[in-house]
């Protein structure tokens, strides 16, 4: 008896120990912190060279295409129907047009967004979408310094040579559930890889990277404000959020905070105002760009709302805390700045 | 003769021959009572006889209607799907009702009425259970001591789910049901009310749950230790202290100063344990009905010291521009 016991405890133990050792979560050492605020605070942020070699080889630069000079022809004389690239020369417009292709659709070729009998026909729905992306991109470039500095974006920042970039999102359909008068649950309660494999909500991004649902929820004194502050679902909302946002940049939460006191901004790094621009940045750019494109695309492109792809912080990130590791592929292409409506 | 019960010995304990006197009789202890090997190697080998009585009955029926109505809603959260039941189960939740619902009593079922119901019963079942505790000591001529660390325990939990979401005006405010759902929302709440642990009630919690794990393996090792001198028969060390209890005392006095009495180290622990929930309930209580940040008052009492900046200023940059949160 007293063997058998003995012996059921060492299979046990084995068994779990094996079970363990293959779980998800592990990092094989050695692991590389780098301090990134004041000794004593935690503030570290943590890789494996294994990890950095992964996120190199994922970033790996697209050829270069090569760029044309400004002079000779205008676009708009040689093509017609051209609405966007009204600035370029002819040559700087087939450069573009080349970098696309190269960028977003390299298996599809031309033929992915033009008809190729008539290059001036907007009768394929990718062509349409194309311009407006244009529009983005430029008005990205442009605009939106404050998060995107000289870095820039080009179209390959977020499709890295895929017609649909791999991460957009789309309204959150959630876990199906039976419905009727069964706990809804406001879409908490389920594993997602948007909310970090949390419990909380599934999609955080509908409500505050497509709405502008409030994001702080801290009150900025110690005592009570009369009335009801920021309910806790709000706060579950936000935790959400920046967990995602955390996963997407590859960074933990001290990159940006000091997590003794997030909402304080004299404790935070100077990338937190960067993120702050971000978000701002993507809700405009969901609201004015992406949403808007839902009567363009086709059924197939629509998510499960009949809304259309819409970009988080992954989509340009995928990973790493600056896109394609701070390499800029914008600086040389100024065919993609200039403000457009 | 054998008499040392514990796991490393691995005597069979039964009652064949009592060694304290008992108000029950031999009787009525071994009534409907059966003796297990394996339990014999951890405990007692007996099993029973368990006292159920008309409490006991009430609790458990109440409590089984909490667990079901959790257990269902659960299930229908995965639409009745019994494979992602199981996958999902630690995720699973039964949420508590929205801010606009505040303290109605029966919000729509599917937006937090489930919650109320179960909270409901789950509260029933377990003030039942207390009862029972304190009944059941008196019946047998103890004292209460365990009804009221039970009711300690009670305590934080009626203040997570039940006063402070009163006191706050919102039902809301509660802890859902489910594993990691609340988790989540203790860490939720961290983050809401500027950082627990700058809450002194927190800090006075986390002592005694410190303290309660170091007081009961110091105790725990000494009554092992003097095991070999009969040092695990406190109750009979504590009316005649023998050398098992002078030993153990005067290792604690050679080692720290000081030692705890064979009947003292009861106290202590009982105390620790008890202080746990009791003091995290007063920190639960005043977070959001007298204090809303606690990181803010922590720095208005110099509890929270200021870093070195390590660089230039950094500016809430939506107070900068006035533009949207």
């Amino acid at each position: 008896m007293k063997l058998a016991a003995t012996l059921l405890g060492v299979v046990i133990a084995a068994l779990l120990t094996i079970a363990m050792l293959f779980t998800a979560g592990w990092s094989h050492p050695p692991i590389v912190g780098q301090q990134n605020g004041y000794r004593g605070t935690g503030m570290v942020q943590i890789t494996t060279p294994a990890a950095m070699q992964r996120l190199q080889s994922a970033n790996a630069l697209p050829e270069a295409v090569e760029n044309a000079p400004a002079g000779g022809d205008r676009a708009v004389d040689t093509y017609k129907n051209v609405q966007v690239l009204t600035d370029l020369s002819t040559a700087q417009f087939n450069s573009v047009m080349g970098a696309i292709t190269e960028w977003v659709a390299p298996q599809q070729g031309c033929a992915y967004c033009h008809n190729v009998e008539n290059m001036a026909d907007d009768s394929l729905y990718t062509k349409k979408v194309a311009r407006r992306m244009l529009q983005m991109t430029r008005h990205i470039n442009s605009d939106d310094k404050a998060h995107v500095g000289a870095t820039g974006v080009v179209c390959y920042t977020c499709h890295r040579g895929n017609p649909v970039p791999a991460f957009v999102f789309y309204d959150g359909a959630g876990w199906p559930q039976a419905g009727g008068f069964a706990t809804s649950n406001y879409g908490m309660g389920h594993p997602d890889a948007a909310n970090g494999s949390t419990a909380l909500t599934q999609d955080p991004y509908t409500p505050l990277l497509e709405q502008a649902g409030l994001i702080r929820v801290q009150n900025t004194q110690a005592l009570p404000k009369d009335g009801m502050g920021q309910s806790i679902q709000t706060t579950e909302q936000t935790y959400a959020l920046m967990i995602a946002i955390s996963n997407s940049l590859g960074v933990n939460c001290t990159f940006c905070h000091n997590t003794r006191e997030f909402g304080q901004w004299a404790e935070s790094t100077p990338q937190r105002v960067v993120a702050w621009h971000g978000i701002q940045m993507v809700r405009e750019l969901n609201d004015k760009y992406l949403g808007p494109l839902k009567d363009v695309f086709p059924a197939n492109r629509l998510g499960p709302h009949g809304d259309a792809p819409k970009l988080d912080c992954a989509t340009c990130h995928q990973g790493a805390s600056k896109p394609l590791l701070g390499a800029s592929i914008a600086k040389d292409w100024p065919e993609l700045v200039g403000t457009q409506p | 003769m054998a008499s040392y019960q514990n796991i490393f010995t691995q005597v069979q304990v039964r009652p064949a021959e009592p060694d304290m006197d008992l108000a029950a009789s031999r009787i009525e202890r071994e009534k409907q009572a059966g003796f297990r090997y394996w339990l014999g190697v951890i405990g007692n080998a007996q099993i029973g006889p368990i006292y159920l009585g008309y409490l006991g009955l009430l609790s458990i029926i109440s409590g089984f209607t909490a667990f079901e109505i959790i257990g269902l809603n659960m299930l229908a959260s995965v639409n009745w799907n019994p494979i992602q039941f199981v996958r999902q189960l630690p995720w699973l939740a039964l949420e508590p009702p929205l801010p606009k619902y505040g303290i109605q009593i029966l919000p729509p079922l599917n937006e937090g009425g489930w919650w109320l119901m179960a909270g409901f019963f789950l509260t029933v079942s377990v003030l039942l259970w207390w009862a029972r505790m304190y009944r059941r000591a008196r019946a047998l001529g103890m004292g209460t001591h365990v009804a009221w660390a039970f009711a300690s325990a009670i305590w934080l939990y009626l203040v997570l789910g039940f006063i402070r979401p009163l006191l706050m005006g919102h039902f809301s405010e509660a802890v859902p049901f489910g594993i990691f759902p609340h988790l989540d929302w203790t860490a939720a709440f961290s983050l809401r009310y500027g950082n627990l642990f700058y809450n002194p009630f927190h800090m006075l919690s986390i002592a005694f749950l410190y303290g309660s794990a170091l007081l009961f393996a110091m105790h725990g090792a000494t009554i092992l230790a003097v095991g070999r001198y009969g040092g695990e028969r406190e109750l009979e060390q504590i009316l005649d202290r023998g050398t098992a209890a002078e030993r153990a005392a005067l290792f604690w006095r050679w080692t720290m100063g000081f030692n705890a009495t064979m009947e003292s180290i009861h106290r202590w622990a009982w105390w620790f344990a008890v202080l746990v929930p009791f003091t995290g309930g007063i920190g639960i209580l005043l977070t959001g009905t007298v204090v809303d940040n606690w990181y803010l008052w922590g720095v208005h009492h110099g509890v929270a010291p200021p870093y070195p900046q390590l660089w230039p200023p950094v500016i809430d940059p939506a107070a900068a521009s006035g533009a949207a949160q």
